[in-house]
């Protein structure tokens, strides 16, 4: 048979990268906006200046149209585990269904309800009751990407779990501990706090883009702007603490994933020295170029100026021997346990990069806004790197999700499975090319219309939100369990 | 086979009929929209009687997904990648027609809001299509392996039972949504809804009785569980008759229970025909069955305790969020 080159292996795993990065711009997308979107309307359903409405109903238009992605993206998500990693599903049914069907019950269910709900009722409730809608939303979201990391935790760094002898797949022993993951209570603030950081940035930015074109609502792009800005700076700081935090954990559970970040073959002196940018031969496991910066690597990794850290060629060593008297053949047979470093090492400058571009950016925003002096619209430069800067999130947040995935290469379950084990045996090449010119056209025009559309509703400014969504004008009375419809 | 198992198996199986009871609606709507709305006004007011439920309505999908997931992993992994391509159609289905709804909201020309109602309609009758050809070829049996991979060919999938059990669900959907709209509009739309609904109850007695007889010869549903297989046949073609009576007297409550609840019954069907299997394989020594899919009776505890905790709480949201738009929608003329 003719495979180009294809193997089942490299084409389901191009696939379920494609849609985790996409359905990852909505995720943060529905989580930071939701939840700004929920501060709006309480501010207005404390204060009630028309203002904070006007504001949640514009943004929470954008929210919508995120959710709507974001929504249908998961769903592609969840059918893709059956679907191309029936194997997976196998060996982690026990422990990945629990979480899966709490998320349903708990966290969509609500999500679900309630956005309809939220939408339909502005002229129908209370605002502070009508707000409430909303909270239940975002908190929806909140709690989805809790049980969702709880599985893709224990994939990090399994815990509280049995291999079942005759069928040889994982079974839960203690759901305290598959909770209680320390890996999920890292990964959970440092992934919301980012959210955060997206929606802030997408308000902000798009308020810059709004200012730019100088039309009618330039009091509200500008209240809106430094509303991001305020929220994006406390989340910008906030997200690279709770990295830092999540770092000390990886550091002790997958040494290789932080080795490879770092760039690290050799174990390093101590005190260490920081690459800020390095070429590696990647054949034959060497740096061939960097630039270093003295200190820095213990600093970051130790929080003191001396201490080393393992390189990747010592870890390889470590787990080969590790793994060399494992009962599954499979796993024998691995020959490397290195990461892609090169990827690795680049998404992490990239998301440490922008971490740092999104607070200076808040800041001199800030400075600009400031409500004695409020310079913003004749610094047009600013406003285009605003406008911008929008984009970086995403691109951040997706660095941060191949650190995490690729780095636990090539397991798909660190220690127990493996990524080559995991595939469906029944799937065919040509499914799998077919399966994924199709996601790709999907996934291409979703995100073109999206944006299409997220931009017109920008350049319609506050009229956008008359619209049938934000009130629903025309409420009959008419009863459907009336006595006319059992006439 | 545990008292456990046989609660998840029952549960799976509510999860699909919740599907299948309120996602059918909004199915049919979809595509009753493509039939009895012919202004942009009209179309508006079709998605609108919606609008508020689809999301969580497809919720049960993705709950009835997630919960076979965890509970019967081993089913889980040999339905989906078995039928690859039959959910790789369910998802498009599913992703056209859920963004339509944003979409249509968002687009300022005439010609934009039409590519995206004829987008709706399509994922409307894709949707229930795919998913009942899925679930109609495998309760025939498919080649399934020792490991329990399916390797089901293009006829396996794609024959009599399964094309005609595919249509029926399109038609049973498309009259659901047409009681629904009946129930939840008023004027030219509900007039429409029921007039069609008129013509399309006889075309669907006729397709139930060559359902029922391709299931008879097609399926083990009648040599192994001759009184429960008939029963259940007999519901159906009973709500069908109450639905009818319905539509006739303009009993529109009546009707929706009537659709609905055939639905229910032919869900119901396929599950009281799998059992005590999952998976029907032609070799009858590799048939899935409930007692060895499941997760770990710890798991399946677990996840008990959850649902006994969760579900009531979500019903009760769930009745709300219903009854606060429980108004009628006027079928309007003008443009929104």
């Amino acid at each position: 048979m003719v495979t180009l080159g294809l193997s089942l292996l490299s084409l389901a795993r191009l696939q379920f990268a494609m849609t985790t990065i996409f359905h990852f711009f909505f995720v943060p997308f529905s989580i930071g906006l939701g939840f700004l979107v929920a501060i709006m309307e309480t501010i207005y359903a404390i204060k009630k200046e028309d203002i904070y409405k006007k504001m949640a109903q514009f943004w929470g238009k954008i929210f919508l149209l995120s959710f709507a992605v974001g929504i249908v993206t998961g769903l592609i998500q969840e059918f893709q585990f059956g679907m191309n990693w029936s194997n997976y599903s196998r060996f982690m049914g026990d422990i990945f269904g629990a979480p899966l069907a709490i998320e349903a019950l708990l966290a969509f269910f609500m999500e679900s309800t309630f956005i309809g709900v939220w939408m339909f009722t502005w002229d129908r409730f209370k605002p502070g009751i009508h707000a409430l809608f909303i909270w239940l939303v975002s908190i929806g979201t909140m709690l989805s990407a809790i049980w969702i990391l709880t599985a893709n935790s224990f994939m990090q760094h399994p815990t509280g779990f049995t291999i079942n002898a005759k069928t040889h797949h994982a079974q839960m022993t203690n759901f305290g501990q598959v909770l209680g993951n320390p890996q999920l209570w890292r990964v959970f603030p440092h992934l919301i706090l980012g959210a955060f950081v997206l929606g802030a940035f997408v308000i902000a930015g798009m308020s810059a883009w709004g200012l730019i074109r100088k039309q009618k609502d330039k009091q509200f792009f500008k209240k809106s702007l430094r509303f991001g800005l305020w929220f994006g700076l406390v989340a910008s700081i906030g997200v690279m603490i709770a990295g830092d935090f999540q770092t000390q954990e990886i550091i002790k559970d997958q040494p290789m994933k932080f080795a490879a970040t770092e760039g690290e073959y050799e174990n390093t002196g101590s005190p260490a020295s920081w690459k800020i940018v390095a070429t590696f031969d990647t054949k034959a496991h060497k740096t061939t170029h960097e630039i270093s910066v003295p200190y820095m690597l213990s600093l970051l990794a130790y929080h003191k100026p001396e201490g080393s850290v393992k390189g990747m060629n010592t870890i390889n060593r470590e787990l080969r021997q590790k793994f060399a008297h494992n009962k599954s053949q499979s796993i024998r047979d691995i020959k490397n346990f290195y990461v892609p470093t090169t990827a690795l090492f680049w998404s992490f400058r990239v998301m440490a990069g922008f971490g740092a571009l999104f607070a200076l950016v808040a800041l001199v925003g800030l400075f600009f806004t400031r409500p004695k002096n409020n310079i913003i619209e004749k610094q047009r430069w600013f406003l285009y790197i605003v406008g911008l800067t929008m984009w970086c999130p995403f691109i951040a947040n997706t660095a941060g999700w191949l650190i995490t995935e690729l780095g636990r290469y090539p397991w798909i379950v660190y220690g127990l499975y493996t990524i080559a084990d995991a595939v469906s045996p029944s799937t065919t090449v040509g499914q799998l090319v077919f399966s994924n010119i199709v996601f790709f056209l999907l996934f291409a025009s979703l995100g073109g219309v999206l944006i299409y559309y997220a931009r017109q509703t920008l350049h319609k400014g506050l009229d956008a939100i008359d619209g049938p969504s934000a009130t629903q004008k025309d409420i009959p009375t008419a009863d459907p369990f009336a006595k006319e419809a059992f006439d | 086979m545990s008292a456990l198992q046989f609660i998840w198996f029952v549960l799976v199986c509510v999860l699909f009929i919740g599907f299948f009871f309120l996602e059918g609606f909004d199915f049919g709507v979809g595509m009753a929209s493509g039939l009895i709305a012919h202004s942009d006004g009209e179309k508006a007011t079709m998605t609108k009687i919606i609008g508020p439920h689809w999301v969580v309505n497809e919720t049960w999908l993705v709950t009835a997904g997630g919960a076979m997931f965890a509970s019967f992993p081993m089913w889980y992994a040999s339905l989906f990648s078995g039928y690859y391509i039959m959910f790789l159609l369910v998802l498009v289905g599913l992703i056209i027609r859920g963004v339509s709804f944003e979409f249509t909201e968002h687009a300022e020309t005439a010609r934009g809001r039409h590519f995206w109602y004829r987008v709706f309609v399509a994922g409307s009758l894709l949707t229930p299509l795919a998913l009942c050809i899925i679930f109609f070829s495998l309760i025939q049996g498919v080649p399934i392996n020792a490991s329990g991979d399916v390797h089901a060919g293009f006829f396996d999938v794609i024959n009599w039972l399964s094309v005609v059990g595919g249509i029926a669900g399109v038609l049973m959907s498309l009259i659901h949504g047409l009681n629904y709209t009946r129930l939840t509009t008023t004027g030219i739309l509900r007039e429409r809804a029921r007039n069609l609904n008129r013509y399309l109850y006889p075309l669907l007695f006729v397709g139930e009785v060559v359902f029922a007889l391709l299931v008879i010869f097609k399926t083990d549903f009648f040599t192994n569980k001759p009184i429960s297989s008939s029963l259940i046949v007999i519901m159906i073609v009973l709500m069908s008759l109450l639905g009818t009576w319905g539509t006739f007297k303009d009993h529109e409550v009546a009707s929706l229970l009537g659709s609905g609840l055939s639905l229910a019954f032919v869900v119901i069907l396929i599950f009281n025909g799998l059992f005590p299997r999952v998976m029907i394989a032609t070799n009858p020594a590799h048939n899935i069955l409930i007692q060895n899919a499941s997760s770990s009776p710890a798991a399946l505890g677990l996840m008990t305790i959850v649902v006994c905790i969760l579900l009531p709480i979500v019903l009760i949201y769930l009745t709300w969020s219903y009854y606060i738009f429980a108004h009628r929608v006027p079928s309007k003329k003008a443009t929104e």
